[in-house]
């Protein structure tokens, strides 16, 4: 009787169990996940968590989340694809009354191919890539690309001519990124372009490596250049060096080389950090005229205050197609100039269209913000 | 007993070298001399046969030696042979082959971090810089939306390289100059406080590790 009684008790104090537990393959993920989602039980407020339970096919049983009242969704990681889950969540009042929902119907994680919710960028990426192709093209069947003056490029020729009535060589820091860095290669663009000039001037030229594998691509393209002048004699072996892989110990030493070589001119183009400044204001206290590059855009500040010429962010890519002459880097710098059209359209037009969706009846033009979110 | 081991026993041994090394660096402020070049000299030395040690324990052993002749895993001699290529820059005849590794570190590269970029550096900038409804709820939202989006507009024209800047083009790209050095500007500032937070970091070290006259 006593136990009736109880069992009364207890059925009358359980909260009310949540319902409809539904388990899905977490949608535009790599596999390994399950999302588990149930409607709030009816005494949501007063219940202490809500466990989510994972079943497995042979009935083992795994509470895998743990989460607090006025949560209804659930994301269960790390495990298998392929195999098949279903899930029951358990209303917990107190820390022993427990109110079990219906199982769900089976899941299985499994990896996807393609996240939806990254349609913006495949979008962004055919357009873009289609530009860029459209010039490749365009400028290999020959068509001129006008590229505007820069700045900065206009003194290369002076400071070759300079180094060479001085007699001092002319130092070039191509960056301390690696060979996949974008500034790295259009920096040795640029320097081969350099290097062409100082063969037919004889000018002493200096490139210290921070990258191994950069400086093996340095040296191939500056005793290609020299070759290419007709002045492979005037080529120096020597003159392209690794130095050191150490941040640091590479800008001491190339400190050292700007007090006892003199240069008359140096160029620090491509991929910079904390060094730039340390390099920059060396340079500066030599007397060199000092040209700098970088995309790097927080050792910008340090260029532009200790060097006479600063290639900022993509004028060092433009440099680099400019002085080359390349139809790959021309056409991919007119496609982007193109890009960039595009993308002030959609800055103008689309915040023009944004703000009338605050007007009643024009909500839908939203949409033009929420289609630039990325997930 | 090795001579580090017995160098390890003195009691404050590195601090001495350490704070003379820094001291030595410093005394290029004073243009170049015999200490700097010691010090220099000393460091490169030093980071490089350290790198060769970090490289071998923590890529070339773990990565390539252990899995290949402990784990019995060939696959790895495929990215050995790739970097093997690396060096056939030094051979006249196989030169050729260094563009194999290079091609697939630039592909591979290429590959994450196109779409990355235009994730990062275009869809969400065009989509910070969008002029929302929102944007209309005071008078200083108003004023600062405008502003920064004047700031990427003329920005945006400044890095345009297929016209001449001229006429209303070159007014337009000044402002994004103006803009540009403004940020510049705020960068510096930022970063110089960064710098000197290191300098005061190494006088701690001369002055409470080695000196001891501040606590």
């Amino acid at each position: 009787m006593m136990a009736v009684v109880l069992a009364v008790l207890v059925l009358v104090a359980l909260p009310a169990a949540p319902d409809e537990v539904r388990a899905v393959d977490t949608p535009n993920d790599d596999g390994g996940s399950i999302t588990v989602m149930w409607t709030l039980s009816a005494d949501d407020a007063a219940l202490s968590a809500y466990e989510v339970v994972r079943v497995a096919e042979d009935g083992d049983e795994e509470v895998v989340a743990v989460l607090p009242a006025g949560v209804s969704r659930c994301v269960d990681e790390g495990m298998p694809d392929g195999r098949a889950f279903r899930y029951r969540v358990n209303a917990v009042l107190g820390d022993t009354l427990r109110a079990t929902s219906a199982l769900s119907e089976p899941a299985v994680s499994r990896a996807q191919w393609f996240n939806t919710r990254r349609v913006n960028v495949l979008v962004a990426l055919l357009l873009f890539g289609a530009l860029i192709l459209y010039f490749i093209g365009t400028a290999r069947k020959g068509k001129k690309l006008f590229i505007r003056r820069i700045a900065g490029l206009d003194a290369v020729e002076e400071a070759v001519g300079r180094a060479t009535e001085m007699g001092r060589p002319i130092l070039y820091v191509p960056g301390l990124a690696a060979i996949s860095q974008i500034s790295t290669i259009a920096s040795l663009n640029i320097l081969s372009e350099i290097a062409k000039k100082t063969a037919t001037y004889a000018s002493d030229l200096l490139v210290p490596n921070r990258d191994p594998i950069v400086y093996t691509v340095a040296s191939e393209m500056v005793k290609e250049a020299y070759a290419e002048v007709g002045r492979p004699d005037v080529f120096r072996k020597e003159s392209v060096f690794f130095v050191s892989e150490d941040q640091f110990a590479f800008a001491a030493a190339v400190n050292g080389i700007m007090v006892r070589e003199k240069p008359a001119t140096i160029c620090l183009i491509g991929m910079f950090w904390a060094e730039s400044l340390i390099l920059a204001e060396t340079g500066a206290t030599t007397g060199a005229i000092q040209i700098a590059g970088t995309d790097q855009i927080s050792q910008l500040p340090f260029f532009v205050t200790a060097c006479d010429y600063t290639l900022i962010g993509e004028e060092l890519y433009a440099a680099s197609a400019y002085l080359a002459r390349d139809p790959l880097l021309l056409g991919s710098l007119k496609g982007q100039d193109w890009g960039k059209l595009v993308i002030l359209l959609i800055l103008v037009v689309g915040s023009g269209l944004l703000l009338v969706s605050g007007v009643k009846g024009l909500e839908f033009f939203r949409a033009i913000y929420e289609f630039f979110s990325v997930a | 007993m090795h001579v580090l081991e017995l160098l390890t026993t003195v009691p404050g041994i590195w601090v001495w070298v350490g704070a003379l090394l820094t001291l030595a660096i410093f005394s290029f402020l004073f243009g170049d001399n015999p200490l700097y070049k010691v010090a220099e000299h000393l460091y490169v030395g030093v980071s490089v046969g350290y790198m060769i040690t970090i490289y071998y324990w923590n890529f070339f052993k773990p990565d390539l030696i252990d899995p290949l002749f402990r784990g019995g895993q060939f696959i790895v001699i495929i990215p050995a042979l790739l970097g093997l290529c690396y060096f056939a820059i030094f051979i006249q005849k196989l030169s050729w082959a260094v563009r194999i590794p290079m091609g697939f570190v630039l592909g591979w590269g290429a590959g994450v971090a196109v779409p990355a970029m235009l994730q990062s550096y275009i869809i969400r900038q065009i989509q910070g810089s969008l002029l929302a409804p929102e944007m209309l709820a005071s008078w200083d939202t108003i004023v600062w939306g405008i502003v920064s989006f004047l700031g990427v507009i003329t920005t945006v024209v400044y890095f345009f390289f297929s016209r001449e800047q001229k006429g209303a083009l070159k007014v337009v790209a000044n402002i994004g100059i103006i803009y540009i050095m403004v940020g510049f500007g705020a960068s510096f500032g930022y970063t110089v406080m960064a710098r000197v937070s290191l300098l005061i970091g190494r006088l701690q070290f001369l002055l409470r590790d080695w000196l001891g006259v501040i606590s």
